[in-house]
């Protein structure tokens, strides 16, 4: 079954969450974010790179994450971002944020949490 | 594969990126969109149709350089690339310059402790003594227009800078055009009873217009007024801050209240401010008129009085010189008795009290520059061993297109960073240093209070770092730029190339030659107190405990009542368990005070002051050469019959013997003492080095008399009583009779305070404090010199061997002994000492007669001293060459002969 469409708008206001969160785990290269996000929705989620890399360059300039290239034996290297301690906070943060409004939305709709 | 890279710069185009950043941006987009066109063509998209689609997700209808402007631009930087040629503003990158030189010296903590640690030593040595010139020489004195106060003295043949009689002042003030006014004080003792115990205050006689010309607003109440310096006025005090506030419990109601001083009544008028420095000692002030006194009206006596003039806005001070010289030689034709060949001389008041202490301050400032130099020679050397080890850093940079300057700079950056930060603990060791010198050496320096940390010292410390820095910085970042990238990445790690074996040379050198030139200054310094204190000053030191006493404001009162008070209280402490003997004397040798008189040959009438001889007039009980230890070369020395109803006698020392009755016998000659009369020489004493332990031999008054206190006339009983200092030699420790003697002392109505209370081994010890100071500081600068000196030569030796391992491999393996590849080693070593040592040798010789007028008894050029340094150092430099040398030796040509 083809997924229902998500809003742009609703895309944009949880990228940040979705970035961070993906890098909470371990340091990841910008493609693989891209590609985590679309298997992780089931397809429901995409980002091209015109909307990834600015984004992630935000998040870089804001000191939330640190990107660094890395090489590995036979690969060319690739630009792997971080976490930082402060992207550690503000993502506690999004995420507590996030679920108060999840829910929030629930209580009136009556979209049952999953 | 198809290029991602130019289809991906031209969307970034518009953004004018800097190079960097944008160059970082494509590589990572054309990683990405790699990966996209793969997986698309894996999912079985056809190639064309692939790398359409992986474009335009990439583009997103200018999605990518709407949002990257939006991000990017924001603070777009000047596009800086290290190397890069630098556009507009000279310190463009500075900020990252310092960020880089911040992680490269936290990368090597070690290398940044010790580089800190020995600029820390020289930038502090450099501060303390700087903060002590400041406070001491440059900074001016605390009161208003400072450079207008001058100090008038009289002069004479004798003495060019002497006390000024109380009469002549009069004059001078009255007749004087050339300052706004003048004022007069003179240092006293005064009893202050009636409150508690009865305690000696040190105290000042001061004309009412002294404060005023000062610029001294009192801090309560008011000054005091020319009515209350008049003869017969009620007496007036003003009070120091610190005697009103810790023993008058800073009572706000002081104004008024009568103290009674030496018997008067004095009421206070004021207390002066907390900031006023002047006579640093003094409790309290009274008007001069106060002074009870026939010395104050008579021009024949000269009791210590100080004159200080304010110049009037305009005049210099070669006007003022010139209009008292005439005024005083008036004075000299009026009263010819008296004045003849009395000149004036005006001295800056500044220049009065630190004049004598600049030579020795500026020499230290000297030898603190060269502590400085040789620190900075070792850090210097630190640094271009490791610039060999970043050769490969700067190399790849200038392959970048590095510009030398940029290289320069960020290396330059480095050191001052690192000399900042040495600057920083210097300080703390600077304000420790200070306070621990002066503390170990107290009432060496003038205006010691006024020492410490200001703005301007601090001003001081970062100029020198700063220069510092860059000083040493400057031929290790010269040697680095200079790299030829190509050779240097060629070659590896195991560097060569000349210059940098050159340079290490020259730091090595100038380091020990540094050194040679401290230690011949802090040994020839060492030699003098040496050899001070061996000086037989012409009495035992020994077991001598000196005092002053206050008598009872009772006896007092009556002349006869001051001798039998002495006699009695004499006789109570020589009955005291440990005291030997007992005496009481005017004057005390070495000690800060002095008393001259004039006497002519003969019973003749007195003649012209300039036809009569001064002496030291020392007023004395019989067994004062017994406390002393004086020897009696011929006659004999007073009893208890030599009083009033005898003839006068005098004792005079073997100087005055050979000066006045050259090959004659004097004993029961005449010679007539002004004032006091003609009296008869009953014996000759051995001379006592009563100007110092240095300075005697070379003073101008060295003829001594001594005259016994029971008979000095009736009138002059009272006045010279205050001054009188008893005098005890005691079997055990001197100091542990204190309080016996103080007992004693205080007499039947417990009203008899001592003071003051010295052993006669403090006095002398006190007399060489300046030169004892200047040994001290000399000493800690060698040392620290030489220090750095063994690590400079280590270090550099340490890092030869490192660096010639493979060529002594090679060495070895061809058949070299262990003796051989160590001698090797040692003479390179002990070569560049030995230069050092030559060189620092002859500049000893050339700047140690700087230092002339502070030795004693040995001679700039002193063989002695040289040859000790020499040998010091070179005890110091061969062990810091064979440590090496022996590390050398143990190389096995194998592993050295592998690191290829």
């Amino acid at each position: 079954m083809e997924p229902p469409a998500i809003d742009r708008e609703w895309k944009k206001g949880s990228a940040e969450l979705l970035l961070l969160s993906l890098l909470d785990a371990l340091p990841r290269h910008g493609y693989e974010i891209g590609k985590l996000i679309e298997q992780r929705s089931q397809g429901a989620l995409r980002f091209h790179a015109a909307s990834l890399y600015p984004l992630l360059y935000r998040l870089e300039k804001r000191g939330w994450i640190q990107g660094r290239w890395v090489e590995k034996s036979g690969q060319r290297r690739r630009r792997y971002y971080r976490l930082t301690a402060q992207g550690r906070k503000v993502l506690a943060a999004q995420r507590q944020g996030w679920q108060m409004f999840i829910e929030a939305i629930g209580r009136i709709t009556g979209v049952e949490n999953a | 594969m198809p290029d991602w890279n130019e289809p991906i710069r031209k969307q970034l185009a518009d953004l004018k990126l800097a190079p960097a950043r944008e160059a970082e941006i494509v590589e990572e987009l054309a990683q990405h969109t790699e990966d996209r066109y793969r997986e698309l063509q894996t999912g079985g998209v056809a190639e064309t149709e692939a790398r359409r689609i992986a474009l335009d997700e990439l583009n997103g209808h200018e999605l990518l350089a709407r949002e990257l402007r939006a991000i990017e631009r924001t603070d777009a930087p000047e596009p800086v690339v290290l190397g890069a040629k630098g556009k507009g503003h000279p310190l463009a990158g500075l900020g990252q310059d310092l960020r880089y030189g911040f992680r490269t010296l936290r990368k090597s903590p070690g290398f940044t402790a010790i580089a800190m640690l020995a600029l820390a030593l020289g930038i502090g040595a450099n501060t303390a003594i700087f903060s002590v010139v400041n406070g001491v020489l440059l900074r001016p004195l605390a009161y208003p227009d400072p450079s207008r106060l001058l100090m008038i003295f009289e002069a004479t043949s004798e003495f060019s800078e002497s006390s000024v009689a109380y009469p002549n002042y009069l004059d001078w003030r009255r007749e004087s055009r050339s300052f706004t006014d003048m004022g007069a004080y003179r240092s006293d003792d005064l009893n202050f009873t009636g409150a508690g115990e009865p305690e000696r205050l040190s105290g000042e006689y001061v004309s009412a217009s002294l404060f005023p010309v000062l610029g001294v607003t009192p801090f309560l109440g008011r000054n005091f007024l020319p009515g209350e310096d008049r003869q017969g006025a009620a007496c007036a005090v003003m009070l120091s801050y610190r005697f009103w506030k810790q023993r008058l419990g800073a009572d706000p109601n002081i104004l008024g209240r009568v103290l009674t001083l030496n018997a008067m009544s004095c009421a206070v008028t004021g207390v002066l401010p907390s900031s006023f420095r002047f006579r640093e000692m003094a409790q309290v002030f009274v008007p001069i008129e106060q002074w009870n006194s026939a010395e104050l009206r008579t021009r024949e006596s000269h009791p210590g009085l100080r004159v200080i003039g304010r110049l009037k806005p305009g005049v210099t001070i070669e006007a003022a010189q010139a209009e008292i010289s005439s005024i005083s030689s008036v004075l000299a034709r009026e009263y010819p008795k008296t004045n003849a060949g009395a000149g004036a001389k005006v001295v800056r008041m500044k220049d009065d009290m630190v004049g004598y202490i600049r030579r020795t301050l500026l020499l230290l400032v000297g030898a603190v520059g060269f502590v400085l130099i040789i620190a900075c020679a070792n850090v210097a050397n630190l640094l271009l061993a490791r610039s060999t080890a970043r050769k490969r850093e700067f190399a790849i940079r200038a392959a970048l297109g590095a510009e030398r300057w940029r290289v320069v700079r960020q290396l330059l950056t480095e050191s001052v960073l690192l000399s900042l930060g040495a600057a920083a603990i210097g300080l703390l060791l600077a304000y420790w240093g200070t306070s621990l010198v002066l503390a170990a050496a107290p009432g060496t320096l003038p205006r010691s209070g006024e020492i410490g940390i200001d703005p301007y010292v601090l001003l001081f410390t970062l100029a020198v770092s700063m220069v510092t820095g860059i000083l040493f910085g400057l031929a290790p970042a010269f040697h680095s730029a200079n790299a030829n990238p190509q050779e240097s990445l060629k070659e590896g790690t195991r560097g060569a190339g000349g210059g940098r074996h050159r340079a290490e040379g020259v730091f090595v050198t100038v380091e020990v030659g540094l050194a040679v030139i401290l230690l011949a200054g802090a040994g020839l310094m060492m030699q003098s107190v040496w050899r001070l204190l061996r000086v037989d000053p012409g009495f035992n030191t020994r077991n001598v405990l000196t005092m002053q006493v206050a008598l009872s404001p009772q006896v007092m009162a009556s002349p006869p009542g001051i001798r039998l008070a002495f006699q009695q209280l004499l006789a109570r402490v020589a009955a005291i368990p440990g005291v030997q003997s007992a005496a009481v004397t005017s004057v005390v040798p070495l000690g800060e005070s002095d008393s001259e008189i004039s006497f002519w040959p003969g019973a003749g009438p007195q003649p012209a002051p300039d036809r009569m001889t001064a002496a030291m007039f020392y007023v004395v009980t019989p067994d004062y050469p017994a406390v002393m230890q004086i020897p009696l070369r011929r006659g004999r020395f007073f009893t208890d019959r030599d009083n009033l109803a005898s003839t006068p006698v005098a004792v005079i020392d073997d100087v005055l013997a050979k000066h006045i009755f050259p090959g004659q016998d004097p004993v029961g000659r005449q010679i007539s003492l002004i004032v006091m009369g003609t009296v008869q020489i009953v014996g000759v004493a051995g001379h006592v080095k009563h100007w110092g332990l240095d300075a005697d031999d070379t003073s101008k008054i060295r003829d001594q008399i001594y005259f016994p206190v029971l008979q000095v006339p009736d009138k002059f009983m009272s006045a010279g009583v205050a001054g009188l200092t008893l005098m005890l030699r005691t079997a055990p420790e001197p100091l542990s009779l204190v309080s016996a003697v103080r007992a004693q002392v205080a007499g039947p109505t417990q009203d008899q305070p001592i003071y003051a209370v010295q052993t006669m081994e403090q006095i002398v010890s006190g007399s060489l404090a300046q030169r004892r100071f200047t040994m001290l500081v000399l000493i800690i600068f060698a040392a620290t010199a030489l220090l750095l000196a063994a690590v400079g030569i280590y270090g550099v030796m340490s890092y030869t061997v490192t660096r010639r391992l493979h060529e002594l491999g090679i060495r070895v393996a061809l058949g070299a002994s262990r003796q051989q590849i160590a001698g090797l080693v040692m003479r390179q070593g002990m070569r560049h000492a030995a230069i050092g040592m030559a060189v620092g040798l002859i500049a000893a010789l050339a700047l140690t007669r700087l230092m002339a007028g502070l030795l004693y008894g040995v001679r700039p050029a002193d063989p002695v001293t040289l040859v000790a340094v020499t040998l010091l150092l070179g005890g110091i430099a061969l062990p810091a060459c064979y440590i090496p040398a022996r590390r050398a030796t143990a190389v096995d040509p194998v592993v050295a002969l592998q690191c290829e």
